[in-house]
Formats: structure tokens, C-alpha cells, sequence
């Protein structure tokens, strides 16, 4: 005890550097592991490609042109001997979203089902294809039918194979997979399906943006952070290998050259865009909304990055058949590979048990923080044992100095998660602004108010803050952190992670008797809104396309809006664990900051 | 030589034995009848019924039936032995598809399907099935031996005896599926050995594997049943109907033409009917006109499931059905761009929420006769693993309350017995009926999950019984083709018909522990146990002995020389 009340600062010190260095080493080659297929019906079975050809492209042009997509997708899929269903639905935004261009969303989706001989429909597979209106991802339409026509003449199939076209993107997926499972999370109102394959197994998303294909980009990240089984892109990278075919992950191709400080910063950088991503609890793909319900899901995205290297449709086609063969003869559910995951790479991955200390190092460090509180605030009480009286007056009102700071902070919390959404009819009134302007100026115009309000809490407060007041609040809330933190990183590692890494210092730190101004900056520069913005930088350094800070700014506003309605429509947890629990526990510490 | 002598003496007594009392030796008949139908789907349906009669009785007391014909003895000694009153048996490879399909002959559900009525004689009905499912498993080499209390029901309404006799005390009925059991040649092999002519001669040459396995849909059933010698009905007959339905289909087969024949479609040809057959026919469906070569004047009319079909027929005991080649080899070749009449009764069922927790299970049921109600008898068997909570139960039809008329519900005992779940549900005209029910996923001990726990656990079919009133009844144009006087009411049997409509199997994910867990801890401690015991007992067993320190080559050459100078050796 006396070791580590006496080395509490180094220790934390060095837990803080040691986490850091072991977050960075992580990239290193050396310390990761090399992706092997661990499920034993995907490994060795021999399956041999033959290809869908004739791609009906043409056919797809053409009648977008004329609008009426979804009754030409279901002749379409008709005359390929699919069971064809479509089904409509719609949703009125919380505000409109500028990125997108939408606030009355109405689509249609249309799904068939290739019924496999003699399986009695209790498993089925899912390929996808977002279909917008505009020729967007025609291309993937167009292999997603051709790929209909050759699977229907098969006859090895043991699952049922799903063939969706979804239009708005995400929204037509989360309807579709709502009624499929007959839920309703978040409020859309949809048809109910009038035809159903049993329980999905393995759900491919095809993006495919234009005619000339140079790599392929595989996307595991969805909803929340949750990652699909490593086996997915196991199979995704060794059908690549087969067939020659170039593909990344995160946009980043693959080096050889791990020794090198050039080899070395790349596996870092496409790590750090994974950690970057699945941080932001968003779905990058329409796959992500499938992880919710046990399905294994991947989107494929086509990317044309005007190499020399190109490869055609065929070969895209024998790919996804390799894929959806291999998926067919699944006996089980994915489960013998990892479900937790980091790719500095497509051939290495960082498992659960390697990345995981890196952040046990960052929360130790409140631990001990904690600890070497309690024995402070011990070390009077063993006092008071002899002085009985003095000691048991100050505990009533600490009960209260502490939980007065806990209530403010939480009820300013709950205003940023409810107010902007619901203040901004007020807003557009008022102020000359669009709606979603209002949603997002009045989200930062709450966060700023919060940090006035330590001043109104001291007020209300009828004494002096006193020594011990401050240390139970500390203890409070560093433990609070902690368990909020570990929580998190549970569930979704990076999102831990990125916290903790800028939370940890200044919480560990903090004291009301430090330079006010100087710590205040600190504070603020540390706290999770600047992380935020921080994070919209590296990120766009990391994509190779680094913006100014005004452009920066636009994107960290377009990201607040764009989180809130991840929440409203997908039921992304991001946007309300920030506003309900890191913010109130950071306003705790700057509380501490303010102590008089 | 007198081995000979004494096999032919043999056969002359039974011969004579036979010739001498005719009462012992029952009258006993086969039949045998293919019916082919295109579908408007473009698949082709064929449907097999073998029919041996026999008018003896098994059950009745003191008389011991020893000599059998044409009815197969193992089936025939099953049932004596366990005074089966009746019995039906299917298995299923694929699932019926209703909607594009329309009903078929004889409903069954996806995998093993066994309901046993027993002799109202028996003291102990459960003991009697475990024995019958051990050896009917062997004699169909399927794995019915998995039928125990657990998927066993007793149905109170459902499945009321096809025969003769009034038997409604459903204690002396078992039912059960098998929705994971999977089909193949090993099953169809025992089921052809029952044909009297094997699948030597007769339609039966048509059953190869090769082909009836390259199918949509194939299932074989095996019902057993009492009925009536003759009108009177003063003595007992035995029933047995062998049926298989397969569907083939047109894309995978066909290259997309709406084109068949009996080669193509079993890559065999009809030459002549099975010697010991009375009967022995072949019909096509001719309703929606397709062109059939070689044509046959024979035409036969039947209502069949509500529907007025046209049905060509072959007879295959004349001889002139089989034209100059001698063989019959059927061409089909339609259109088959009608409308479908769309199936009145038709059921589907899916479990709906997600996680590891709770579910639900929806049963949805579609009237789509424009203006009849008519009522459903639906039963449902669940595992015991998935709980029920029974007052979630709901019956909606448009949106409205639809109260049963009848429930019987038995909650399942853990382990023991699963849920059954009997309704009488009265479907509105042109509606869907939902029937939902949540449950709660059970946490199985660890030596009860499956060796495959991550492909899911399977939730049996649930059963639609119902009287569908006939399509012909609401069809008023035939009044041109019949006499006014007969069709101003519906004669009965023609209003209404039996159908059953099976759902199709549920596969439900269980929470289930990572079963390498303990794999890994037995290479750990093995590893333990190797390294550490290993070299622990190793030191506790060895002796130590001091060892003597070798001499440097130097002094060995040194001792060499003194040696042979006789001087003492250094050490």
C-alpha cells in the first residue's frame, strides 16, 4: 500500500507510456498473428468456379432512366425463377440530412428467394445490393441479377439464397431486416414480408460504383462497432489470393515490407482508420445492420483507383460464387474464428487477448488514482476514530456535495441527448438556420453551457466546497469513469480506447488546486468534443485527404448530425452513451477543476 | 438331391395346403398408379401409389397370421406384435411449396413424420411405441430411434383415425416428427423391398435414386390402415398404401422448356405392369391442355381437392398401351401460362426478435377464399428447451382479436415432454390469421447440446388441419357440362375437402457456451500434468550418484606412458 500511495504518479506515468507503446506495437508484424480459415466446412472443401458472364448491364441503365426501377427488378427477377416479393416502406427524419439530401424517405425494396431443392427452408443466405435512385451501384445490381440466373441452374445448393435489392441505402436494409425479424427498434413504418428463407446464416453486400475495377475493398465494420466473424474475411482474402484479384481493407493495400519504417506506419495507419471507424459506432456498409441479429455480414465494395491492374465482372462473379458456395456449405453458424478483432492488414489480425492490455493499462491508471484517494480519505478517518464527534458531522453534507455535482451534470447531460432534437422547431424559428444547422448548433451551444455551470453548482450549494468534498467527488467519478470505460470497451474497444486515451490524463490529474486557467484549457482541449474533432482529422490525414480547419470544422458538425441520426434511425449507441455518461462524468472533473 | 426333394415337396404342400382351405389363404390385391401433373410453376409433379389389400385381420385374438403374399411380412408381424391400429409413416426431403405448387395428394412435413394409433387392448401404450419406433428404424434405416418422450405428443383433435373404427380416446395416440431427419437411397432401398414386384417390374422401375433425388421435392410414406372387405362391412381388411411424391424441376433440368417425359423425367421407360398387380395405371393431368404423346382416348374426370380435374389414363395391363415398341415413354409439353388457382388454406411460420434470450414464434395462416369462413384445427408440438410463455399467446385475424374456440394446451415438463398446443381457429374470408407466441430460450446442461450447438436446434412443423370448402362449389359455369337438376345444391362431398397443411421447421439458436473452452483446458492441464508432473516425478524418482570427472586427454596420455613404465597412475 505504501508502494503504491508513495509511487501512485510514476507508476501512472509509466502505465499511461507502456499503454501507448503497446497500442503502437500492435501494428508491428512480428506481434500480430497471421488470418487462417478456422472453420473446417470452408477450409480445404474444393469448389470449383465456373463464373456467372453477361452481365445485364444495359438493362439496368436503361430503365433507371425511366424511374420505374423496382417493377423492372421483379420481372427481372421473375423471369430468373426467383420467388419474387417486394416490400415498401418509409420514414420521416428527425431533422433532414444534408449529406444524403433526404427527410421523407419512401422506398421500395425487392427481394427474391432462390428456394434450394430439398432443404425445407429453414436456412437462407443474403446477397444485397443497394440500389438508389441514379446509377450509382447499377453495377452491382446488374452482377447481383446475373448471379441470380447462374445460381438458379445449380443444384447445390443446401440454404435458401436471398436476393435484395434495397433502395436508400441503409434505411432499406434496416426496414427490411426489421420485418424479417419482426421487430421495430426505431420507429420505421414498413410492409410486412411475405416470404421468408428460416434464419439467415451469412449475409454479402455488393458496392459496386463503376464499369472499371481495379481492387476490392472489404468493410467488416457495423453498427456499434460490432465486427462480423474473422472467418468472413478469412474466406473474403483467400478467394482474392485464388483468383488474383487486388484487395484492401480500409482502402489500404497490402506491403511486404514489415522492417521497414514505410511498412511499419502503413499496417499503423490502416489500423488506426479501423480503430478510427468502428470508434464512431456507425455502419460503413450495409452489412453492419445484419451483425444486430447474429448474422455474419461483409459489404464488398468495387473500387476504381486508375491502376493499370483491372479486373472484370467474370472474375468479381466467381469470387462472390466462391464466397456464397463456401457459406453454403456451412454446417453451423460462423463461430470458430474471432469476433474481436483488429486488421493492420488483411492477412494479420490482433486478437482480443493482445490489444485488450493496452487499454487495461489506461483504466489501471484510475484505479490506482482511486486507491490512492481512498487511503487519503482514510487517513483522517482512522483520525476521527479518536475525535468521534468531529468526524461524523462533515459526512451528511458530502453525501450531498457529491451527489449535487453527479445530478447537474447527468440532468445537463440528458438536455444534450433530448433538447436539440426536439428544440429545433424553436431554433429555425428563431434563428436563420436550416433544421439540421439547429440540431447541431444547439447540440454545442448545450455542451458549452455545461461547462458554466460548476460556478451555479457552488452557488446552490450552501457551504464552501471542502477538501474532502472534492476528494469523494474525485473518487466518484474516477470510478465511475472506469466502469463506464471498461464497459465500453467491451462492447466496442476502439470507442474505450480513443476515450480513455484523451479521458485518462486530465481525470487523473485533476485537482482543484492547480492553475485555473492553464488546467481549464487543458480540460477543455481534452474533452470528449475535441476528441471528436481530432478524431475528423486524423481521419481525413489518414484517408490521404487532409482538410483545413474551417473544412474540418464543417465535418465535425456534419458528424455530430450525422451521429444523432444514426441513433434515430439505426439505433447506433455512440450519440447517446456520449451525451448521458462520458460528457456528465467529464463535467464531474471540470466540477472538481471549479472547486472553491 | 434330397435337399431338392425336399424343397419341391415343400412348395407342393403349400400348394395344396393353399388349394385345400381356401379360408386360410385371404384374398389379397395390389394396385399400383402413378399420376404425373405440370405445375403452373413449370416443375412436374409425380405422385406413386402402391395398394396392397388384404382381408385377414392381425389383431384378432387367438388367430396367428403366419402366411403372407403380397403383403410384407415384416410390416405385417410389427403390427400384430404391437397392436398397431394404424399407422402412418412419412419421409421428407425438401418442402412442399404450397403457394406454387398448390396441395399435394398426401401432405407431409419436411423430415420424419410417425403417427401410431393403437389398439384400444394395450396396457402399456408408451412401452409399445418405444419398441415400435426402435423397430420401425431399422426397417426403414432412418433414425427413428430418436423419437422418444421429448417429441412425443399426444394430439387431442388433430389426427383422428383414417380407418375404420371410432377410436377418439387419444391416449392410444402417438405422435411425433423428426424435422432434422434426412432422406436418401438408404431409405428408399427399404420402402421398395416392400413392393411385391421390388422395383423389378411395374411403375416401380421407374424409382431410381439417381433421378428422385435430383428433385425439388421428394417424400415417401408408408399408411397402414383398417378398412371395410365390402359394403356390408361385416369383416376387416387391411390396408396398405405406399405413396412417393417428387417434384422435378424445370430450370435445373430443363434449361428452361416446359418439356417432359417419363425418360427424362426417371430416365426409364414403362414396359409393362408389375405381373401381380389387379390394377395398374398411369394418369396425366391434361386440365390445362398440354400436348401428350402418345395420346389415349381413355379420359377420367375427378374432383380432386376442390378442384375438377382432366385426367388421361394408361392402363398398363393392356397391351396395346405400349404401341409397336414396347414401351410406353409419355411426352409432355405445355404452356403453363394460366393463373394458378391460388391454394384456399396455406400456413407459414417464422421465429421472430433477435439475441440469445427471447423470442417469439409467429404462425401465420391465409384464408384466401373471397367469402367463406371456414375453421382450422392448428397444432403445435414445441421442444421443451424453447419455454413458452402461453399467456403471450394471441390469435389476430385483420387486425382483430380472434378468440379460439377451442384450446387444449400441455405445458412441457423439462426434459420430459414437450408443449402441445391444439386451437380451433375460424379464419375469416380473406384474411390472415397470426398466431404468435413468445418464449424464452433454455440454458441446456452441457452434455445435451448437439455435437453441431451452433447450427441451431430444430422446432418441428405445425400442423393446419381444416375442411376447405371446394372451389368447384363456388364455380357456377359448370353448370353447362352437368344437368341443371344436380347442381342447384352443392352435393356435400363435393363442397368441402380435407386438407393438412404442414408449416414449414424452425431452426432456433440456443445460447450456447464456447465449446473449445474446455477443450483448451484439457491441452492446458495435459500440458501441465506432461511438463510439470513429468519432470516433478522424474527428480523425485532418479538417484543421484557424484560423477567422476574424466581425465583430460592430456593426463590419459600421461597415464598411458606411466602404465607401461609401471609407475602408479596420476589421477
Amino acid at each position: 500500500r505504501g508502494l503504491l500511495t508513495r509511487l501512485n504518479t510514476p507508476i501512472c506515468i509509466v502505465c499511461y507510456l507502456a499503454a501507448i507503446v503497446w497500442f503502437m506495437g500492435l501494428a508491428f508484424e512480428p506481434f500480430t498473428l497471421r488470418t487462417d480459415m478456422s472453420e473446417n466446412a470452408m477450409g480445404s472443401t474444393m469448389v470449383l468456379l465456373r463464373g456467372a458472364s453477361a452481365v445485364p448491364r444495359q438493362g439496368v441503365r436503361s430503365s433507371q432512366k425511366t424511374g420505374a426501377v423496382s417493377t423492372w427488378l421483379v420481372k427481372a427477377m421473375q423471369s430468373r425463377g426467383l420467388e419474387v416479393f417486394t416490400q415498401s416502406f418509409s420514414r420521416k427524419l428527425p431533422f433532414p440530412d444534408e449529406n444524403k439530401e433526404r427527410y421523407m424517405v419512401r422506398g421500395t425494396n425487392v427481394y427474391g428467394i432462390l428456394r434450394a431443392p430439398r432443404a425445407p427452408r429453414t436456412e437462407a443466405l443474403v446477397i444485397s445490393a443497394p440500389c438508389s435512385p441514379g446509377d450509382s451501384n447499377n453495377q452491382a445490381v446488374g452482377l447481383l441479377l446475373a448471379l441470380a440466373q447462374y445460381f438458379r441452374n445449380q443444384v447445390y445448393w443446401a440454404k435458401d439464397i436471398i436476393f435484395l435489392v434495397n433502395e436508400h441505402d441503409l434505411m432499406g436494409t434496416q426496414a427490411w431486416l426489421e420485418a424479417y425479424h419482426h421487430t421495430n427498434i426505431t420507429g420505421m413504418e414498413y410492409s410486412p414480408l411475405q416470404g421468408r428463407g428460416g434464419s439467415i446464416q451469412a449475409a454479402l453486400s455488393l458496392e459496386l460504383s463503376s464499369d472499371v475495377i481495379t481492387s476490392l475493398d472489404l468493410i467488416l465494420d457495423g453498427l456499434n462497432g460490432q465486427l462480423p466473424n474473422l472467418d468472413l474475411a478469412n474466406l473474403f482474402y483467400a478467394f482474392c489470393q485464388k483468383l488474383g484479384v487486388l484487395c484492401t481493407i480500409q482502402g489500404k493495400l497490402q506491403r511486404n515490407d514489415w522492417d521497414t519504417a514505410e511498412g511499419y506506419t502503413h499496417a499503423a495507419q490502416t489500423m488506426m482508420l479501423m480503430v478510427l471507424k468502428q470508434a464512431c459506432g456507425r455502419s460503413w456498409g450495409d452489412h453492419g445492420l445484419f451483425l444486430r441479429y447474429h448474422i455474419e455480414a461483409a459489404s464488398v465494395r468495387g473500387i476504381n483507383s486508375f491502376r493499370h491492374y483491372k479486373t472484370d465482372a467474370a472474375t468479381i462473379g466467381r469470387l462472390l460464387e466462391g464466397m456464397v458456395r463456401k457459406l453454403n456449405n456451412l454446417l453451423e453458424r460462423l463461430h470458430q474464428s474471432y469476433f474481436f478483432y483488429l486488421l493492420p492488414s488483411l492477412s494479420r489480425f490482433v486478437s482480443i487477448g493482445c490489444y485488450m492490455p493496452a487499454f487495461g493499462l489506461l483504466v489501471v491508471i484510475l484505479l490506482l488514482r482511486a486507491l490512492d484517494l481512498w487511503v487519503h480519505l482514510g487517513a483522517p478517518a482512522l483520525a476521527a476514530v479518536e475525535g468521534v464527534t468531529e468526524a461524523q458531522q462533515p459526512s451528511g453534507p458530502a453525501v450531498l456535495t457529491v451527489l449535487t455535482p453527479v445530478v447537474i451534470s447527468h440532468l445537463t447531460g440528458v438536455a444534450l441527448y433530448l433538447l436539440p432534437v426536439h428544440l429545433q422547431e424553436m431554433a429555425v424559428e428563431h434563428f436563420p438556420v436550416s433544421e439540421t444547422e439547429a440540431v447541431v448548433l444547439t447540440a454545442v451551444a448545450i455542451y458549452t453551457t455545461g461547462l458554466a455551470l460548476p460556478h451555479n453548482t457552488q452557488r446552490l450549494l450552501s457551504g464552501e466546497g471542502t477538501e474532502q468534498g472534492w476528494k469523494v467527488l474525485k473518487l466518484t467519478a474516477l470510478l465511475y469513469l472506469a466502469v463506464l470505460l471498461g464497459c465500453t470497451a467491451l462492447i466496442n474497444f476502439s470507442l474505450g480506447f480513443v476515450l480513455a486515451v484523451t479521458l485518462v490524463p486530465i481525470t487523473a490529474s485533476m485537482t482543484p488546486h492547480m492553475p485555473k486557467a492553464l488546467s481549464a484549457l487543458v480540460m477543455v482541449l481534452l474533452s470528449p468534443a475535441f476528441t471528436i474533432l481530432y478524431c475528423v482529422f486524423i481521419y481525413q490525414e489518414l484517408i490521404e485527404a487532409p482538410v483545413s480547419v474551417s473544412e474540418g470544422w464543417m465535418l465535425f458538425l456534419s458528424v455530430i448530425s450525422q451521429g444523432i441520426l444514426d441513433h434515430a434511425l439505426y439505433g447506433s449507441l455512440v450519440y447517446p452513451l456520449l451525451a448521458l455518461f462520458i460528457y456528465p462524468c467529464w463535467l464531474m472533473f471540470w466540477n472538481i477543476l471549479f472547486w472553491s | 438331391h434330397t435337399h431338392l426333394n425336399y424343397k419341391l415337396g415343400l412348395t407342393l404342400q403349400n400348394r395344396t395346403s393353399e388349394a385345400l382351405t381356401p379360408a386360410a389363404a385371404a384374398r389379397d390385391e395390389f394396385q399400383e398408379e402413378l399420376v404425373i401433373r405440370p405445375l403452373h410453376s413449370g416443375d412436374i409433379y409425380a405422385s406413386f401409389q402402391f395398394r396392397t389389400l388384404w382381408d385377414t385381420d392381425f389383431l384378432q385374438e387367438g388367430q396367428k397370421v403366419s402366411h403372407y403374399r403380397l403383403f410384407p411380412k415384416s410390416l405385417g408381424q410389427v403390427l400384430s406384435k404391437f397392436s398397431v391400429r394404424e399407422l402412418h409413416i412419412s419421409f421428407t426431403q425438401g418442402f412442399w411449396r404450397t403457394m406454387q405448387w398448390g396441395q399435394p395428394f398426401i401432405p407431409s412435413p419436411p423430415g420424419a413424420e410417425l403417427w401410431v394409433w393403437f389398439h384400444d387392448t394395450v396396457s402399456d401404450v408408451d412401452g409399445n411405441w418405444k419398441e415400435l419406433t426402435n423397430v420401425l428404424s431399422g426397417i426403414f434405416c432412418a433414425s427413428l430411434n430418436f423419437i422418444d418422450l421429448t417429441n412425443t405428443v399426444q394430439p387431442s383433435a388433430s389426427f383422428k383415425p383414417l380407418g375404420l373404427g371410432n377410436a377418439t380416446d387419444h391416449r392410444f395416440l402417438r405422435y411425433a416428427t423428426l424435422p432434422r431427419e434426412i432422406v436418401c437411397t438408404e431409405n428408399l432401398t427399404p420402402w421398395k423391398k416392400l413392393l411385391p414386384c421390388g422395383s423389378k417390374a411395374g411403375l416401380a422401375v421407374l424409382l431410381k435414386s439417381e433421378k428422385l433425388f435430383h428433385s425439388s421435392f421428394h417424400s415417401q410414406a408408408v399408411h397402414i390402415r383398417p378398412v371395410c372387405q365390402d359394403e356390408q362391412c361385416t369383416s376387416k381388411a387391411w390396408e396398405l398404401r405406399q405413396t412417393l411424391n417428387v417434384v422435378f424441376d424445370l430450370y435445373t433440368a430443363g434449361q428452361g422448356k416446359k418439356e417432359w417425359s417419363l425418360f427424362k423425367m426417371f430416365s426409364r421407360t414403362l414396359t409393362e405392369a408389375c405381373p401381380l398387380a389387379t390394377s395398374s395405371k398411369v394418369y396425366v393431368d391434361i386440365t390445362d391442355n398440354p400436348e401428350l404423346s402418345p395420346a389415349t382416348p381413355l379420359l377420367s374426370q375427378a374432383v380432386v381437392l376442390g378442384d375438377r380435374r382432366t385426367y388421361s389414363v394408361f392402363d398398363l395391363t393392356r397391351a396395346e398401351t405400349f404401341g409397336q415398341l414396347r414401351s410406353l415413354n409419355l411426352l409432355l409439353r405445355w404452356k403453363g401460362d394460366g393463373e394458378m388457382l391460388r391454394p384456399l388454406l396455406h400456413a407459414e411460420r417464422y421465429v421472430a426478435g433477435f439475441g440469445l434470450q427471447t423470442g417469439e414464434i409467429h404462425t401465420v395462416i391465409y384464408n384466401n377464399h373471397p367469402y367463406r369462413a371456414f375453421p382450422v384445427l392448428l397444432m403445435d408440438s414445441v421442444p421443451w428447451y424453447l419455454q413458452l410463455y402461453i399467456h403471450t399467446l394471441t390469435v389476430t385475424s385483420k387486425s382483430r382479436d380472434n378468440k379460439p374456440s377451442y384450446i387444449h394446451y400441455q405445458p412441457a415438463k423439462d426434459r420430459h415432454r414437450p408443449h402441445l398446443l391444439e386451437m380451433l381457429i375460424q379464419l375469416p374470408p380473406h384474411s390472415m390469421t397470426e398466431v404468435t407466441v413468445q418464449f424464452e430460450r433454455a440454458l441446456l446442461k452441457w452434455t445435451e447440446y448437439t455435437p453441431d450447438p451452433n447450427h441451431g436446434f430444430y422446432v418441428g412443423s405445425s400442423v393446419v388441419s381444416a375442411l376447405v370448402p371446394s372451389m368447384v362449389a363456388m364455380n357456377t359455369n359448370f353448370t353447362q357440362d352437368q344437368p341443371l337438376f344436380s347442381s342447384f345444391v352443392p352435393v356435400k362431398e363435393e363442397s368441402s375437402y380435407f386438407v393438412r397443411v404442414y408449416t414449414e421447421p424452425l431452426l432456433v439458436n440456443l445460447p450456447t457456451p464456447d465449446f473449445s473452452m474446455p477443450y483448451n483446458v484439457i491441452c492446458l492441464t495435459c500440458t501441465v500434468v506432461a511438463v510439470g508432473y513429468g519432470s516433478f516425478y522424474n527428480l523425485l524418482t532418479r538417484t543421484f550418484q557424484v560423477d567422476e570427472p574424466s581425465l583430460p586427454l592430456a593426463k590419459r596420455l600421461a597415464n598411458l606412458i606411466r602404465r607401461i613404465r609401471g609407475v602408479p597412475l596420476l589421477t
